[in-house]
């Protein structure tokens, strides 16, 4: 009746996981409590659930990606503390079967629920506004993609208490992840919540893409567009073209577990080497889809706080597009020891070294952009000025590994550990840092407190150096990557200053929290009135802080790049936007549940599916399909906003627009 | 956008990238068509799992011994016709003509049905004689492939089904017309699939 | 958020010219027929070099795939067409490097690490 589950599923034995699960739990209970006793239900419902608008999706995932930082680090705390402890005879606290479960855990959801909806929901957020359009090409679709990720994140929390998660790291090689020697429900929680969250973001970088293509304002061609956009395309496009990569490598494996094929099992001819392969041909276009557009937010930000328009903008774009196309050619440095010879591990090593050097050319063109500029240092610039320098500590340490001889040496040791942190930490989170202080005030319409902002970096940035610079050391010294314990005591030290840093960190992020509600206190004082609390460059700026639901009540001509800034220079700026032209009906996309609903029934089919629940699963699949069916015969999808309201918005916001 | 913005930005001098939005029309087709495009990543995925994989037979039945080109043929012919006729499906939805596009699009239901008919009576045999996807990794790899594209095809039936009724409810309307030419787009991709498959796996069968 | 504007471009499959168009789908039935059935034929005749069917195969698909998108899909080298023609290329090349780019790096792994049902003997 209920395939596989049964109360044994539940590790009532297992203080660590109880107690986790019992706080996380009665924390869930009373912030329902307190939304449903203050009466907040169709307000949230409304204007956040069934919301369209990208906007409003765009801060929820943000608001997603920071409650699973907390969950990826926590994790991260754990290791750090047993690694700190299980140094020479002592054995730590955490036994290996669970501590390989944290470590598989902390990597999935740092990459996928933690980076990936940063990155996605700046992007959400900021592009139509960049581009000067009232939405993304697709808002339905929109709201689909993000519920769909939030299903992903809701069926890897459920593992945490219902069963157990994957003991495979977070790509689940096989034939570790085969039912053979995996035969537990901790790779299927793995895969299914991957898929359901892996097809949102598909469905994303179709949304965005098309929406950059075929969606700008009046005259923006592509030398018009900010770079910001021109990295989220490049992003975009490496989603569209490697994700169903991950999808087919994951359906794959779901086949050799679930229906007994042979695609990666040791026995009846199959080939785990194939899936390494192809798990890294979509691994490694990942992690360009996530720095490309964290190097946008900072062409933006260094831009902006430099007052000068971005150097080398065209070789800026050549770099960009350079490192999408190269993205792709690259994937084998992660497997240099798997045995493919010397002939093939050369091309990759070169390939790799190659696309090092556009990343260099943005460097120095960022470089150039503040040398002679009126620089002021605000914390997006802080995070920008961090991110210069640890993000090329980090990419040499990259080139030094694309040499395979090298890597031959460093290959799964904490030395990789180290590298890939520091420009995962480095650039992404770093960027993605920038991004929410430099946007935050265009998204809720006053600033975030300044100071605390800077000591949020501060503990961020020494953390890390602290946390990551001894594991390089310890990689050199032959420390491998997922040990939960090691013999040699003289590597003990460099833990605890390892662990330091975690805790160091851990400050960042608790006064992150303290930073957004000190600054919520004080909005009033902070109030963004005039929507240019920066004196920004790109259109964005242009619009009040939030702006209106349809974003612009006249789309913007665009004549230059820089559009803003081209703009503001004019005399009586707002009369030569906007003169000559009338204001028109305005048609807004309506809230819709299907997002929503249909993430309920993703939820009830990958669960289903993971416990064996096969009537479950149908009625997960046929609940989504009449979703579908409903959507399909809707057809009051938009409200019109007459002409009048548009323009009794306007002058209720100042004299940015005339009076028609 | 005023009328002499709404001139200006038509004017055959202004480029195509300059011109503002693009209509619903164009933005959902391309939209499609990026879908497209990922659909064929994952079927490279598995057409590249597919040639490292079929020579893997585990010392069971290989790809000659069970394909008949004969029957892969008459499958072939249905699938290409019922492109032919989904085209001319397509251009009675752009007439609005309501009788032809039930009959064109019937005929490329019939088609699509036989070929997956086909299909199945080929599957069933292979399982009947042992030939399982838990045989070998490469039956498994064949199943898979061949057995994705024909779920496609599934789909696409019951797409079709769906956009039929949608006609009958709601006639021409602009969202229905854009989602016939997205269905357009799907099958004759589908076909494009096909050539894929039929050269690869039954024609390259060694 | 309708604005109305023009056309952008024109998606794949669109034609705005729509007398002419039946043609187009019967000439590409009348290509893809032929291509098949020479495809049919070169795959079980014994008159072509044994090692030069597979490229033979190999070039009769790629030039129906081309039949389909040009007479099926509409594709051309017109300017309105430029961002799907660039998307096809991008496709393309991720094919391209997937299925043989996994040929190739299999080939050198199978033939440098030992199978693994060997593998698992030898532990046993």
């Amino acid at each position: 009746m209920l395939g596989r589950l049964s109360w044994a599923a539940i590790p009532f034995d297992v203080p660590v996981v109880m107690i986790a699960a019992g706080s996380v739990g009665f924390v869930i209970v009373c912030v329902l409590a307190l939304v449903t006793v203050k009466g907040w239900w169709p307000y949230l419902w409304r204007e956040w659930i069934t919301s369209v608008d990208h906007k409003r999706i765009g801060v929820m995932y943000i608001i997603l990606a920071l409650l699973m930082l907390v969950r990826g680090f926590s994790d991260a705390l754990l290791m750090r503390s047993q690694l700190a402890l299980a140094a020479g005879h002592a054995q730590g606290y955490l036994p290996p079967e669970h501590y390989d479960q944290i470590f598989s855990a902390h990597g999935t959801i740092m990459i996928f629920f933690v980076a990936m909806p940063f990155i996605v929901g700046l992007m959400n957020f900021v592009l139509p506004l960049q581009l000067g359009v009232r939405d993304v090409a697709f808002p339905v679709l929109n709201s689909v993609s993000f519920w769909l990720t939030a299903a992903g994140v809701l069926l890897v929390n459920m593992s945490l208490v219902i069963g157990e998660f994957a003991r495979t790291g977070w790509l689940a090689y096989p034939p570790l992840s085969e039912v053979a020697y995996s035969p537990g429900v901790g790779v299927d929680y793995y895969l299914w919540s991957l898929q359901i969250s892996g097809l949102g973001t598909l469905l994303s970088g179709i949304n965005l893409t098309t929406t950059i293509l075929k969606l700008r304002a009046p005259g923006m061609g592509y030398s018009r567009m900010p770079i910001f956009c021109w990295t989220a395309l490049a992003s975009n496009l490496l989603i569209v073209a490697s994700f169903p990569i991950l999808t087919a490598t994951f359906a794959m494996l779901l086949l050799d577990r679930y229906c007994d094929f042979h695609f990666f099992t040791n026995e009846f001819g199959g080939n785990p080497m194939m899936y390494i392969n192809l798990i890294w041909s979509w691994g490694h276009p990942e992690v360009y889809i996530l720095i490309l557009p964290a190097f946008g937010v900072f062409s933006e930000v260094v831009a902006t706080f430099s007052g000068k328009p971005l150097f080398g903008r065209r070789s800026m774009v050549v770099a960009t597009m350079a490192i999408c196309v190269l993205s792709f050619m690259v994937w084998l440095h992660h497997f240099f020891t798997m045995g493919a010879g010397a002939d093939v591990n050369g091309f990759f090593g070169i390939m790799t070294m190659i696309i090092a050097v556009p990343t260099g050319v943005k460097i120095f063109n960022w470089l150039f952009t503040l040398y002679g500029g009126r620089i002021r240092f605000t914390v997006p610039v802080y995070w920008a000025i961090g991110f210069m320098v640890t993000f090329v500590i980090g990419g040499m340490t990259g080139v030094l590994m694309a040499i395979p001889p090298a890597d031959f040496v460093l290959h799964n040791s904490l030395f990789l550990i180290a590298h890939f942190h520091n420009v995962a930490i480095g650039g992404v989170v770093f960027g993605v840092m920038a991004g929410i202080s430099y946007w935050f005030p265009k998204a809720f319409g006053f600033t975030l407190n300044e100071r605390l902002g800077k000591a949020v970096f501060w503990c961020w940035f020494i953390g890390f150096y602290l946390a990551f610079m001894p594991l390089y050391a310890l990689g050199l010294m032959g420390a491998t990557r997922r040990m939960q314990h090691y013999s040699d005591t003289h590597w003990q030290p460099f833990m605890l200053v390892a662990l330091a840093g975690a805790v160091l960190i851990l400050l960042g992020i608790v006064l992150t929290g303290v930073q957004l509600a000190v600054s919520i206190r004080q909005r009033e004082r902070h109030r963004d009135m005039t929507g240019d609390p920066w004196n920004g460059r790109t259109l964005e700026w242009s619009t009040p802080s939030p702006p209106p639901p349809w974003n612009f009540s006249l789309l913007p001509q665009v004549r230059r790049p820089d559009a803003f800034w081209g703009m503001k220079q004019q005399p009586n700026p707002a009369q030569q936007r906007t003169s000559h032209r009338t204001y028109e009906t305005i048609h807004i996309p309506r809230n819709n549940a299907a997002g929503f609903y249909l993430a309920c029934f993703a939820v009830l089919l990958g669960f289903s599916l993971i416990w064996r629940i096969w009537w479950g699963a149908g009625l997960g699949i046929l609940g989504a399909i009449a979703v579908g069916l409903v959507q399909a015969w809707r057809t009051d999808g938009e409200i019109a906003m007459s002409a009048e309201q548009v323009m009794a918005f306007d002058r209720l916001h100042g004299a940015k627009e005339p009076a028609a | 956008m005023s009328a002499t913005e709404q001139a200006l930005v038509n004017s055959d001098t202004v480029p195509l990238s300059l011109r503002g939005p693009a209509a619903t029309r164009v933005v959902a087709g391309y939209g499609f068509w990026l879908f497209l495009l990922s659909d064929i990543v994952i079927f490279a995925a598995l057409f590249a799992a597919y040639a490292v994989l079929s020579g893997e037979t585990a010392w069971g039945p290989t790809g000659v011994a069970l394909f008949d080109k004969k029957h892969v043929l008459i499958e072939t012919a249905c699938l290409l016709t019922s492109s032919v006729t989904c085209g001319f499906g397509s251009l009675a939805v752009q007439s609005a003509d309501r009788s032809s596009t039930y009959f064109w699009m019937a005929i490329t239901f019939i088609l699509g049905a036989s070929f997956l008919s086909l299909e199945v009576t080929e599957f069933r045999h292979m399982l009947a004689i042992g030939a399982r996807p838990s045989r070998s990794a490469f039956l498994s790899a064949f199943f898979t492939l061949v057995g994705t594209h024909g779920l496609h095809v599934s789909i696409g039936l019951a797409w079709l089904v769906v956009m039929l009724l949608q006609v009958a409810t709601l006639g021409f309307q602009p969202m229905v017309s854009r989602r016939f030419f997205c269905f357009g787009l799907f099958w004759h991709a589908l076909d494009i699939v096909w050539i894929g498959v039929f050269t690869i796996v039954y024609l390259g069968a060694h | 958020m309708n604005t109305q504007t023009e056309a952008q471009g024109q998606s794949p499959g669109a034609n705005i010219h729509t007398h002419g168009t039946r043609q187009s789908y019967l000439i590409g039935l009348g290509y893809a027929v032929v291509l098949t059935l020479a495809s049919f034929w070169a795959s079980s005749t014994d008159v072509i070099y044994a090692h030069g069917v597979p490229i033979l195969l190999g070039v009769l698909a790629i030039a129906q795939m081309g039949v389909h998108l040009v007479f099926f899909l509409h594709i051309s080298s017109a300017p309105d067409q430029t961002n799907n023609i660039l998307a096809l290329a991008l496709g393309i090349f991720v094919v391209g490097l997937i299925v043989f780019g996994s040929m190739i790096i299999v080939a050198h792994l199978n033939h440098n690490m030992m199978p693994m049902d060997r593998l698992l003997q030898i532990q046993r």
